[in-house]
């Protein structure tokens, strides 16, 4: 069970690469698929290493991916 | 409103025109100089900061024109009635900064205690060759408004007339002395607080998600917000739209511009002040301002004891320029006479707007003293004698 | 169970740092791989950090690339004139000394034309905190030679290369007077959040200067690849030295990038120099500026 959990605006990546570069854990690597503006945005490769540390966050300079913490396994009362 | 009676020197006072304008200021409730010093407008600013911190406000004198002109408008937008003082080359400088405190509508006065020039010039006698500068310095179509006091009296009143049209139309005001007026002394009569008026700034009265910067109710001037009062606001002097953001397109340009404009010629019948004196039935009028206009009334009273009918006009308001004002007196007498401490600036304005009805004289000075009242009735009297062919 | 239940509708899953940005006005104009983005992002995480009231703070730039975080932030914020950052940002403080003044501009904008206020303002210790990010060029306007540009770039005005010595600014503002100097690169994201946080924690001068990559104009005119090429150069060729002397962290095209906090110093800022001046002088007769109501 993957510890964090990555989100991208696929739409403001301009696919300079920071991310897949900088991600500790290799999780991403940029896709074939294109945004409107004709950009190949990153993608998920390896959800399960996600560890949520949000470097990819961090390093983003079009404020288009980040990733949070999961939500912790086992649930509340029954 | 009244005025903040801690800023104001009521009483009877014998001062120059520098000085005058330094309580004009004070009295108009700016609490905030930023200036650099330049003959022969020094001593208002060194009275600001002699007095401001008795009064509570900051005087700051920065490494230059370029940073003073830009540092009274941040603190404009920290919520200060700001100004600064200069001369031509200072004056010079500062024009970047006049072009966006007009673009971002930032409500400010630039006092120009007008020398010789260009150039150097002459540091420490009068001109009045700014006229022009005042309204077209910067680059790009903008509006301002230019008042012209004659006298330390008026150094004092109009100062505070100044710094009020600054906050009702949200824009820079050029205070346009010279070094005549600056530096002689009169008798100055400052009434108490409660006998003077000023305008206080256009504050928005909108919560934050309604508020939008630029935003206009059909009086073409938008209501202003203060940093640090939450309302995150972005200001800039790009081509803006209503949210403050740039909006690079020539629709908002012609927008835009067009409001600037417009904010100040839509009302100059308000704006516009001149003093007036029999125009009724003139055949001349004699059109000045500043302390050519004291020099003038000497010519003007010599002509009339030779039986001439001579009007005076005495511009108050430089810009926006009474065209209407002309253009109605151009209907009726036969020529304006335009004396000017500079080689002939107003004088075009003059010329432009009686548009061939009245014929306009010129009388020209280089600069560096005062005109002979003598070489203004002659031109007076040449043109009372003035026919059409 | 917990595994699979989706919980996007109940707690959406919003960046941290989207309250910071005027998102409708999201994409933004800089290039892919310019750094200036990850540094508003270091910036808005340092805000978060310091837990700053964002109400209090106001943010100044100047013109270029760099000017336009201002148009970008949601905060009360000026885009001023080219090279007057720095004495808005000091008309806005001394009016308002409540104000957490920002003044967020390019290493042109800085240290050229702005050159002057940058070191008076540094003198006086006017209580700013300064961002310079440090491109080495000057890129809005396409790629034109820089005071910070490094020797033997290739830029438009130098274009058989450049052959001035370049500003070595943290010496530069160190010597003018400045209490806080630091400098970091676009690879240094936690660390610049920091030093950022730090200023904040600070009363004085305080200048922070980012080296980010230019990939449309520097990087590309002087075959260094494209940003992410710049980011791999910061990693590898940085050398953390705090408390380095500023006169040996000055900058080549292709050695090694000295990063860290240089300076951290105490001296008393413009405001308190004035206030204990005028107290001592006036006595009784000094009037403290009231608060600027102005409506």
């Amino acid at each position: 069970m993957a510890k964090g959990r990555v989100s991208i605006v696929v739409e403001r990546c301009k696919a300079c690469g920071f991310c897949v570069e900088f991600c500790p854990t290799k999780v991403l690597a940029l896709s074939s698929a294109f945004n409107s503006k004709g950009y190949h945005p990153p993608h998920v490769v390896h959800p399960e290493k996600c560890s949520g540390c949000d470097l990819c966050g961090m390093y983003c300079p079009d404020f288009a991916i980040f990733a949070t913490k999961a939500a912790p396994a086992g649930g509340g009362d029954k | 409103m009244k005025a903040d009676p801690r800023g104001v020197l009521t009483g009877t006072h014998f001062m120059d025109g520098d000085h005058a304008c330094c309580e004009g200021a004070l009295a108009a409730g700016s609490r905030f100089a930023a200036g650099y010093p330049i003959t022969p407008s020094t001593e208002v600013v060194e009275r600001f900061a002699s007095r401001v911190p008795t009064v509570g406000g900051t005087f700051i004198q920065m490494e230059d024109e370029l940073a003073a002109s830009i540092t009274l408008q941040g603190a404009v937008w920290a919520g200060a009635k700001a100004f600064t003082v200069t001369s031509g080359p200072g004056f010079s400088l500062m024009m970047e900064h006049i072009g966006y405190a007009a673009m971002t509508e930032t409500p400010c006065v630039f006092v120009d205690v007008q020398r010789g020039g260009p150039s150097t010039g002459l540091p420490t006698l009068p001109a009045q060759a700014d006229m022009m500068q005042a309204r077209w310095g910067s680059h790009g179509d903008y509006e301002i408004i230019a008042l012209c006091p004659n006298s330390p009296q008026e150094c004092f009143d109009l100062t505070i007339k100044a710094f009020n049209l600054a906050e009702e139309f949200r824009v820079p005001v050029m205070f346009m002395m010279d070094e005549c007026v600056g530096h002689m002394t009169e008798k100055v009569v400052i009434p108490p607080a409660d006998q003077i008026e000023v305008v206080p700034r256009r504050h928005t009265h909108k919560s934050v998600d309604e508020y939008l910067p630029y935003a206009t109710n059909g009086d073409m001037v938008p209501e202003m917000a203060h940093a640090g009062e939450g309302y995150n606001f972005h200001v800039t002097g790009l081509t803006h739209d209503e949210h403050g953001y740039p909006n690079m397109t020539l629709p908002t340009q012609d927008k835009l511009v067009r409001r600037l404009q417009n904010k100040i010629l839509h009302a100059v019948d308000r704006i516009a002040m001149f003093e007036e004196e029999q125009l009724e039935g003139a055949d001349v009028v004699v059109v000045s301002y500043g302390i050519t206009s004291r020099v003038a009334q000497r010519a003007i009273e010599a002509a009339r004891k030779q039986g001439l009918r001579v009007g005076k006009l005495r511009l108050i308001t430089a810009w926006p320029f009474p065209e209407k004002k002309i253009r109605d007196l151009a209907a009726n007498v036969k020529a304006f006479v335009v004396p000017e401490l500079n080689l002939g600036q107003m004088v075009r304005e003059v010329e432009r707007t009686a548009a061939g009805q009245a014929k306009t004289f010129a009388v020209s000075h280089a600069g560096g003293g005062v005109h002979n009242p003598e070489d203004i009735l002659k031109v007076i009297v040449e043109a009372s004698r003035w026919r059409t062919a | 169970m917990a595994d699979s239940l989706n919980t996007d509708i109940l707690n959406p899953v919003v960046n941290p740092v989207e309250a910071f940005l005027r998102s409708d006005r999201m994409p933004h104009i800089w290039c892919p791989g310019c750094g200036i983005g990850t540094t508003v992002n270091s910036f808005a995480r340092a805000l978060i950090e310091s837990k700053i009231d964002l109400g209090s703070l106001a943010l100044v730039s100047g013109i270029g690339c760099t000017g336009r975080v201002a148009g970008y932030v949601k905060l009360d914020s000026f885009h001023t004139t080219h090279g007057r950052a720095i004495p808005f940002a000091t008309g806005l403080k001394l009016a308002n000394p409540k104000l957490n003044v920002v003044v967020y501009s390019g290493d042109g904008d800085l240290s050229a034309i702005g050159g002057n206020h940058l070191i008076h303002a540094a003198r006086r210790n006017i209580d700013l905190k300064v961002i310079c990010v440090n491109n080495l060029i000057y890129a809005m306007t396409g790629g034109q030679t820089a005071p910070t540009t490094p020797d033997h770039s290739t830029t438009s005005t130098n274009p058989y290369g450049v052959f001035e010595p370049s500003f070595n600014l943290p010496h530069l503002v160190e010597a003018a007077g400045a209490v806080y100097v630091a400098r970091w690169t676009t690879f240094h994201v936690r660390q610049l959040s920091r030093s950022i946080s730090e200023a904040f924690q600070k009363k004085g001068f305080s200048f922070i200067e980012v080296i980010s990559p230019c990939p449309t104009l520097y990087q590309r005119r002087n075959k260094l690849g494209d940003g992410l090429d710049a980011m791999k150069y910061y990693k590898e060729k940085s050398k953390v030295r705090h408390g380095a002397p500023t006169n040996e962290v000055g900058l080549t095209m292709t050695g090694e990038i000295i990063v860290g906090k240089f300076v951290d110093r105490d001296r008393p800022d413009y405001q308190t120099m004035m206030r204990t001046q005028y107290a001592e002088s006036l006595g009784e007769r000094f009037v403290e500026q009231a608060e600027m109501v102005c409506s």
